[in-house]
């Protein structure tokens, strides 16, 4: 396919984080889930833990453009993941498929600023890199009954047979979505919408109460 | 409830994940300016509405967002096919 520009576009692009001294609030802010974690209790099927302030950046390119495909691969040190439904890991990056022409890149918060940079100074041609950091936020979900709770609350097939580590998947996730990843045997990462992150914790909570909650924070 | 199998995720996955988009392989008049009334018409508002086999537009829509095209029929409601945008359906009526 032919490139719709010929000529390399301007792109304006801004640090959202002006400087790494201002304190940032995750969208469970308000929840202080610190002093949740110090009086709740220790042990339980379920723990539940906010990886708060990561960036995240969404990659749009052609996966038959392999110049394209090479340039990701250098700034992130992984090769993005073309088969459907696959994620890769290396160090502090995270790379999710999303859709055939999309992945979700998660990184450290105050790294998300130049790794955001350096893909644009390394890809050339039709793509697309957006920081969407303010849109999501990270939700851990561990512990023998972590299962469950997402059987629950996602009308995908998350039996271990169905859903090795590593795989992940775009779904309705009680009554709103959520990018689900299972990151190690009994763990699992949410990724959801930061204006759902609250409504989703109330559910969380209210869907482990049978297991038994322990939030880290 | 479908179980309808998503061409680009490749698995099958609820309906609750889908929306339908209505009738597929619906072609633009290639020169709207000197096509007829009634040619417009039929493109822009006439849908079809067969009791049988019937092509329809799904977009993924909670997971990877894209559009495909589903051979259902609307008796059974059993899909019979599931095919990818600018492909041809193989189960056609008769």
């Amino acid at each position: 396919m032919s490139d719709v520009n010929s000529e390399a576009p301007t792109v304006a692009l801004m640090d959202q984080l002006p400087d790494a001294s201002i304190q940032g609030q995750s969208p469970l802010f308000h929840a202080d889930l610190a002093t949740v974690a110090k009086k709740g209790p220790k042990t339980g099927g379920v723990v539940f833990k906010e990886q708060a302030l990561m960036g995240q950046i969404t990659l749009r390119l052609n996966a038959e453009n392999a110049e394209q495909l090479k340039a990701a691969e250098k700034v992130l040190g992984v090769s993005l993941p073309t088969q459907p439904l696959t994620s890769v890991e290396s160090g502090d990056v995270s790379v999710r498929w999303i859709s055939p022409d999309e992945w979700l890149i998660i990184v450290p918060g105050l790294k998300a600023f130049d790794v955001e940079s350096a893909l644009h100074a390394a890809l050339s041609g039709h793509y697309q890199v957006v920081n969407v950091s303010g849109g999501w936020t990270v939700f851990m979900l561990s512990g023998k009954n972590a299962r469950d709770v997402l059987q629950k609350s996602a009308p995908v097939d998350v039996h271990p047979a169905a859903f090795p580590v590593g795989k992940v998947v775009t779904t309705v996730f009680a009554k709103s979505s959520a990018i689900i990843r299972r990151a190690g045997d009994d763990q699992y990462e949410l990724v959801v919408r930061r204006s759902f992150a609250d409504y989703l914790w109330l559910w969380l909570q209210d869907a482990s109460r049978e297991y038994g909650l322990v939030v880290e924070a | 409830m479908f179980y309808i199998y998503c061409p680009y995720c490749g698995e099958h996955r609820e309906e609750e994940e889908f929306h339908n988009h209505g009738q597929a392989h619906i072609e633009r008049p290639k020169d709207p300016d000197s096509c007829t009334d009634e040619e417009w018409g039929n493109y822009m508002f006439f849908r079809k509405n067969p009791k049988g086999l019937h092509h329809e537009i799904w977009v993924h829509a909670a997971g990877c967002r894209k559009f495909f095209n589903v051979t259902r029929h609307t008796v059974t409601y059993e899909i019979k096919e599931v095919y990818k945008m600018g492909e041809q359906p193989k189960v056609v009526a008769e």
